[in-house]
């Protein structure tokens, strides 16, 4: 069998990363790639550790062990598990989202998305100094971000609300102006936690269509966490499967789906019936053989 | 928003209004009976005997039965009434004086002495323009340089305090010392204080709430004892005095000894007041300079990251902001406004000692800021002039004691009136005088971001 598309030139490489809470192991010797230009997505059930997962990639939790490696298009790398929370969007462009929503609600639409393109602003303002004399510079550097910031205020449907206050939104649009958020940071990994919790069926849809569009347009490469298998499967170029901190799958998502593993693990199934059904299936294979 | 409740018409009930009036006054009986209708006394063979005072239970029964009733009946609706109804009041029109308030206000800040002066001649004009004029400005930037640290970063600091003393005590000894220039120390001052904000900053801003406001509040006490205590250097707590008054470049002094005192240059008459006027207009420009910053601050990536910070700090390390710096920045340019404060000060006194620099100071400051509102600038100078304003204006209730006899002591009752007067705020304005928040950009219209959105800091 072939190396898969996604270890052939990963954007970001997990190697045996275990985080340990006192006694509670919540992610085990855990190895993964996330190809780029894919869509990947980490499933499982409810505890399983995925958004750990994303702290620890985030740098939000330093893994107790393990190798977290990020590559950029140019070649660069950066090790993950040695950098600072700040440093690792900054730096290593990674941005990410929240299981629940952590938007500025007192700040506007606008200010949110101004906030998250800090640093270069920063820089652009001479920190601070040049800019609070009144440097051209940065004047025009803000007019920059403004026009960055109603770009994607277009595409997430919210033009007309960038002068309200970010928590006067229904939920569904400030799940997606967090990320707009996070893409205002001109991240090379966007990493969602649960993007669709909470939404109905059609705001689900927009959601597939505007994840789509931004590795189209954008050519970033997502890491999703979601619950909802039917997002996962129509969009999701390659599914890793958790259960109690340990992957038990890792594939395509028609493999995934198929894996009796898997399917245990989101039917409840036993272990002893596990190693049933995965007869159950070896007699179907060598039946489909022969 | 939500749905608000169709306006009913208003209508007492008075039913229910007369049920809660009997209860109150049951629950005041049982309560004022045994505390107020009987006392224990000696009579003149020194027994102790139980006097009744049921006159008296009765006045303050009848009293609680009726207020009750009419705050059931009349109030309550009222209030409901009100609030079920702000969206009416935000959509009109905000009145010519709302809308006009900074230029109205500045105007005459800029006018205030000529008019005290017009009105009431040099002499009398002192204090006026010193007890109420500068003393209100000067909390005005303490107000809007702590501002800095706790409305728009959220990081509640109780300490503020410190770096006044170190910015008025770094005017006294290097000018007493080394005769230095005011125009020199002011910036040196300032830089001093925004060092020490640092300095303090560094180990306690991975504080956070609670914890974060005691350290803050420790750090200013210990600049006070080192004050107290370091005798050789700061001459303990007798104080620096004949701290050199501050001239105009050199061009102007105001020592009647010198041979450009203000009164010679001019040909006028010999008069503190001329000093007075011109410390006046000195500590409004240094004010409206720490406006000015903050206010461009706030529209700079450092001042959004400060609001960001407020509102979530893990959002923010998640966008690449580095909190850490972002607070220390807070806390340094507010501490270089509280020592620019502190030399103005040391410079106005002639006089510093331990003494101003108490908990009370920091404290009232902080008042100042939660009192204002929301980060608002404006909101800050408002309660600035009330709670200062109003303590001075208290110190002028000698006519109370008409009212209440002639060894009445109103200055006990100051801060009585004071503590009532902020509870009483409080209540009737939760997020302080002014609850909104100015967005610093916008894309078609600028809308006021309601208070209830914006977070309060936890650290
Ligand atoms: N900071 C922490 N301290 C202690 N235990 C933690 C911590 N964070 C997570 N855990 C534990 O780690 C395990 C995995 O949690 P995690 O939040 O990663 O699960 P999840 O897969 O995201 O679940 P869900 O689908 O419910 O979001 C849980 O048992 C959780 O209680
Ligand atoms: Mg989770």
């Amino acid at each position: 069998m072939p190396a898969p598309s996604w270890e052939k030139d990963p954007v970001l490489s997990v190697e045996h990363v275990t985080m340990r809470f006192g006694g509670l192991v919540a992610v085990n010797d855990l190895s993964f790639a996330a190809g780029r230009g894919d869509i990947t997505a980490l499933i499982g059930p409810n505890g399983a550790g995925k958004t750990t997962v994303f702290n620890c990639i985030t740098g939000f939790y330093k893994p107790t062990q393990g190798m977290l490696r990020l590559q950029h298009g140019d070649g660069s790398t950066h090790l993950l598990e040695r950098m600072a929370d700040f440093k690792i969007s900054a730096t290593a462009k990674v941005a990410r989202t929240f299981q629940n929503i952590r938007l500025f609600s007192g700040m506007t639409v606008l200010e949110n998305l101004l906030v998250a393109q800090h640093n270069p602003l920063m820089i652009a303002s001479g920190m601070t100094v040049l800019g609070l004399i009144g440097f051209p510079a940065y004047k025009k550097a803000e007019k920059r971000s403004i026009e960055k910031a109603k770009y994607w205020l277009d595409k997430i449907n919210l033009t007309d609300r960038a002068d309200d206050p970010a928590g006067d939104l229904p939920y569904g649009a400030q799940r997606r102006l967090e990320i707009a958020r996070a893409m205002c940071t001109s991240p090379e990994l966007l990493c969602l936690d649960e993007p669709a919790a909470g939404l109905n069926p059609r705001e689900s849809g927009e959601l597939n269509q505007l994840l789509l569009d931004i590795r189209k347009t954008e050519g970033t490469s997502l890491l999703l966490i979601e619950h909802d298998m039917s997002v996962v499967m129509e969009i999701s170029d390659h599914v890793v499967v958790l259960e109690y901190g340990i992957k038990i799958s890792d594939g395509t998502p028609a493999e995934v789906k198929a894996d009796p593993r898997v399917i245990a693990a989101y039917l409840g199934v036993d272990d002893d019936e596990v190693a049933e059904v995965e007869e159950a299936l070896d007699v179907v294979v060598e039946e489909a053989r022969q | 928003m939500s749905t608000s409740a169709p306006a009913r018409p208003f209508e007492p009930d008075f039913a229910a209004a007369a049920k809660d009036a009997v209860l109150s006054g049951v629950i005041a009986l049982g309560i004022f009976g045994p505390l107020v209708g009987l006392r224990t006394t000696q009579n003149m063979s020194n027994q102790l005997i139980v006097e009744s005072h049921w006159g008296l239970v009765a006045i303050i029964v009848g009293i609680v039965a009726v207020g009750r009733f009419v705050l059931r009946a009349f109030v309550f609706p009222r209030m409901a009434m009100w609030k079920a109804q702000p969206k009416v009041e935000s959509t009109a029109e905000p009145s010519f004086l709302r809308r006009n308030i900074k230029t109205i206000g500045l105007v005459f800040l800029l006018f205030y002495p000529v008019i005290i002066v017009s009105m009431l001649g040099y002499q009398q004009s002192i204090k006026w323009v010193d007890n109420f004029g500068i003393q209100i400005l000067i909390y005005v930037m303490l107000g809007w340089g702590l501002n800095i640290v706790v409305g728009l970063a959220g990081l509640l600091d109780l300490g503020y305090v410190a770096f006044y003393a170190v910015g008025a005590y770094s005017y006294a000894l290097l000018a007493t010392h080394f005769g230095l220039s005011f125009w020199i120390l002011l910036p040196l001052a300032g830089i001093l204080a925004a060092m020490w904000g640092i300095i303090l900053g560094f180990p306690v801003l991975r504080l956070r709430g609670d914890y974060l406001a005691i350290v803050t509040l420790a750090f200013g006490e210990i600049i006070r004892l080192v004050l107290i205590n370091w005798r050789e250097l700061t001459n303990g707590s007798a104080g620096i005095s004949s701290i050199p008054k501050v001239d105009l470049f050199g061009w102007i002094t105001f020592n009647v000894a010198d041979p450009n005192y203000v009164g010679k240059v001019f040909g006028l008459a010999n008069s503190s007041a001329y000093y007075k006027i011109f410390l006046y207009y000195l500590i409004l420009a240094l004010a409206l300079l720490t406006a000015f910053v903050t206010i461009r601050l706030r529209r700079m990536p450092i001042g959004r990251a400060w609001e960001a910070l407020r509102e979530d700090e893990v959002a923010c390390r998640s966008l690449g902001i580095n909190t850490t710096n972002t607070k220390l920045t807070a806390f340094a340019i507010g501490a270089m406004f509280g020592g620019f404060a502190g030399s103005f000060f040391a410079a106005r006194q002639g006089f510093v000692s331990p003494e101003s620099f108490v908990f009370l100071e920091s404290a009232v400051i902080v008042a100042i800021v939660v009192l204002g509102g929301m980060g608002s600038m404006i909101g800050v100078a408002i309660a600035a002039v009330a709670m200062i304003g109003g303590t001075e204006i208290l110190r002028e209730l000698s006519f109370l004691k008409v009212v209440f006899g002639s060894d009445f002591n109103p200055d006990l009752f100051r801060m009585l009136i004071f503590g009532l007067a902020m509870v009483t705020i409080m209540v009737w304005k939760p997020r302080g005088f002014v609850g909104q928040r100015e967005p610093t950009a916008f894309l078609t219209e600028r809308k006021a971001v309601s208070g209830s959105l914006v977070q309060e800091g936890h650290g």
